[in-house]
């Protein structure tokens, strides 16, 4: 199992190792950050917003859906703040006008490439993904939809998974594998054809390593997974487990 | 040479529509047909979702009535899976609805159709409307506006939204009354009553002016059909369906709605998107039938409140048998209303209504589910068919707009017969033949076009489809 937080590999933290602390900037405010945090936790912890999708407290990082990205001095690219580490001097820019833009246009691509009905969706008000359309103001998709055609797979007694909701974040296949430990899902494919399937791309339903226990469900950011039973719009997700089970699985390995 | 006269869009109803009139080489008017030019194909979108947003994805069949196209996909869908629910959920929808009734025939009656009927047919199509009205007879028009308003309201107050809510679910309805809905809405009922006397009154008195229309609004013999419940007495969501012919004589009655298609076939026509369902021991076009609120008040045996039964005999005094004139449609949809605030009333004085057992959580049980409920047009019809998963497999929907085309078709034909003559057509015989729709009023789709006017095209095309001649 991997450590869920760490980029840097090395165990950090301890006399023997101390972690160096950085100083840097984020939006021009002065910044302590250690060695071992990524620019999106020292932002956050320092009460600076920067939004995210597929990043997720309590499992690994990922840096799937780029939303997270921000101007950093010096870098020849826009960096997703998720998966990019502190460094001494750094300067970072949350909100440059080119920021603003390429998360704007991540967004609306993310949304031409799947087939998002909120109004007829499980997920409808409590939807991490349209949640940051309102929020970064997303008013239209100036791209055209690619309308592909996906399945609903209702096979499993309890959930169903619809891909025409999925933005494949991977925090299903995150969080079976690294906090269930039973590696149901995975993605198939490439590019604009991946897609999520359980064990041998075969029905969830008759999945022989699905122990049932919904982590999956709980942590998807949109109504991709979902409990059966629940209406449109009725679908809340509970992720305040996460750290807590985290913790606890940390606890079991010493 | 026969010529097509093509009225198109129809203002003032909902969705589009356009109407054809073919004019024989002797100036009369040999053929009419109401046509829906708009195809939405939710029959076929709605295939592989599953079965449980239904009453959502349905809903914007329309955003006029939303609200009864989610119970009746909820009823098929409480179909499928096999329960019966709750009695409060059952009540507590028949109170969104009546809600809706209200909110549905005050728009229809104050909005669409009042200005034909007060500033009359042939005054100028720029002021007939509801802010014409509102110069004209503010009263009238105010009126309306509340009155609506507190339908929404009630709306509003029970499901949480005005448009589109998701309160409905398969089931029952997703949470219970609460005792300050329940105060607020029983404090709006007093308003809604006195206003819909007073119109009633108005509108009863004003009778005599609409002798012409009454006598040529879809008036003809024809099957009628509506819900009822198990008195007998008119309903609109948890019925059997009942048929009776033009002198009143029941044709077919408790039909279990799961069995609808024993009784009624639908034929597609080549002209419109709209199928025309028929009775079918009667066969095809003969099996016509017309449903509504004027159909509903001549199927029931009363209306089952104090206040709506004395105008509902007195309603059924206008003719001998059942009420023939589509015109009536407007006086019925009083009738409902009145019936609709003494509905609520008497729901929220129920002993068990803020009862918190409102909903049954279920897999589906059953492959097929139909649903079948009175939309303030009409009957409207839901059938799905699900795999074992639930995902819809196959879906149908019969329309109050589609039960009545074949009945629609033949008033504009009765009323252009009667005022239309030559290729030449007064701007006040146009509408009286839209109007004449508008009484049955059509909701084809869910746009609206409650205010101002359309620009109306009229082509007069020959029977080849070569048009002679155009008027914007
Ligand atoms: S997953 Fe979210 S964005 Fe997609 S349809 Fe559902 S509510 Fe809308
Ligand atoms: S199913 Fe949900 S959690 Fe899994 S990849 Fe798709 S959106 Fe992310
Ligand atoms: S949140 Fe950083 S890439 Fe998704």
């Amino acid at each position: 199992m991997k450590e869920p937080t760490s980029l840097t590999g090395k165990k950090l933290g301890n006399d023997a190792n101390p972690a160096r602390i950085f100083t840097m900037t984020i939006d021009n405010r002065l910044l302590t950050a250690r060695e071992d945090e990524t620019v999106l936790s020292v932002a956050r912890q320092n009460g600076i917003y920067i939004p995210t999708l597929c990043h997720m407290e309590g499992l690994s990082l990922r840096g799937a859906c780029r939303l997270c990205i921000v101007d950093v001095k010096g870098a020849p690219r826009v960096l997703p703040s998720c998966v990019t580490l502190a460094r001494q001097d750094m300067e970072v820019v949350t909100n440059s006008d080119r920021v603003i833009e390429y998360r704007r246009k991540i967004l609306e691509l993310i949304f031409s490439e799947r087939n998002h009905v909120c109004s007829v969706c499980v997920s409808n008000g409590h939807c991490d993904l349209q949640a940051l359309a309102t929020e970064l103001g997303m008013t239209h998709v100036r791209y055209d939809y690619l309308y592909p055609k996906q399945l609903v797979d209702a096979s499993h007694p309890r959930f169903s998974v619809d891909h025409n909701r999925c933005v494949l974040c991977m925090r299903c296949v995150r969080v079976c594998d690294e906090i269930e430990g039973a590696h149901t899902w995975d993605i198939m494919g490439r590019g604009i054809t991946s897609r999520v399937i359980t064990d041998l791309n075969q029905p969830w339903g008759s999945s022989e390593t699905c122990t049932g226990c919904g982590k999956c469900v709980q942590v998807c950011p949109t109504g991709a997974l979902s409990e059966k039973g629940k209406s449109v719009a009725e679908m809340t997700k509970r992720r305040q487990f996460l750290p807590y089970l985290q913790m606890m699985r940390g606890e079991g390995r010493k | 040479m026969a010529k097509n006269i093509v009225i198109e869009p129809i203002t003032r109803i909902e969705g589009h529509g356009k109407i054809t009139i073919v004019v024989d080489d002797d100036g009369s008017v040999s053929d009419a047909r109401f046509h829906v030019t708009q195809f939405r194909g939710f029959e076929k979108f709605c295939e592989g979702r599953p079965f449980y947003e239904m009453p959502s994805l349905t809903q914007r069949i329309c955003g006029i009535c939303p609200i009864i196209h989610s119970i009746a996909s909820a009823t098929a869908c409480d179909s499928i899976l096999g329960v019966r629910i709750p009695d409060t959920a059952l009540k507590l929808r028949r109170l969104l609805n009546c809600g809706q009734l209200i909110q549905s025939h005050a728009l229809s009656f104050f909005h669409l159709s009042a200005p034909d009927l007060v500033l009359g047919l042939d005054s100028d199509p720029a002021k007939r409307n509801i802010l014409g009205l509102l110069e004209a007879h503010p009263d009238l028009a105010m009126d309306g506006i509340n009155l609506r308003k507190i339908g929404q309201e009630i709306i509003q107050a029970v499901a949480g939204k005005r448009i589109h809510p998701t309160w409905v679910v398969p089931g029952g309805v997703s949470s219970p009354l609460t005792e300050e809905t329940r105060k607020f809405i029983l404090a709006l009922l007093p308003q809604a009553l006195e206003i819909t006397r007073k119109t009633l009154t108005w509108f009863k008195a004003s009778l005599e002016n609409h002798r012409e229309e009454i006598r040529t609004f879809a008036n003809f013999p024809t099957l009628f059909m509506a819900l009822v419940n198990k008195e007998g007495n008119l309903e609109h969501i948890d019925g059997t369906l009942r048929l009776i012919d033009y002198k009143g004589n029941v044709v077919v009655e408790n039909v279990d709605p799961a069995h609808y298609q024993l009784y009624i076939g639908e034929a597609p026509e080549p002209w419109s998107y709209l199928k025309s369902p028929f009775y079918k021991p009667l066969g095809y076009p003969e099996g016509i039938y017309r449903v509504g609120p004027a159909a509903r008040l001549n199927v029931c045996g009363g209306c089952g409140t104090p206040l709506a039964d004395q105008e509902w005999a007195e309603f059924r005094e206008l003719d001998r048998g059942p009420v023939l004139s589509s015109f009536h449609n407007h006086y019925a949809r009083l009738i409902e209303i009145l019936y609709a605030i003494e509905t609520i009333e008497s729901l929220l004085n129920e002993p068990y209504i803020l009862n918190a057992r409102v909903r049954v959580f279920a897999q589906p049980n059953y492959n097929e589910g139909v649903g079948v409920v009175e939309a303030p047009r009409g009957t409207l019809f839901h059938h799905y068919r699900v795999d074992d998963k639930g995902l819809i497999r196959w879906a149908n929907f019969i329309v109050a707009t589609g039960n009545n085309n074949l009945a629609m078709s033949r008033g504009v034909l009765q009323v252009a017969k009667r005022f239309i003559n030559g290729d030449t057509i007064s701007e006040g015989a146009l509408n009286r033949v839209e109007a004449v729709v508008r009484a049955f009023d059509p909701c084809l789709s869910c746009s609206t076009h409650a205010l101002g006017r359309l620009p109306l095209r009229i082509e007069l095309v020959a029977r080849d489809g070569t048009v002679l001649h155009e008027i914007a």
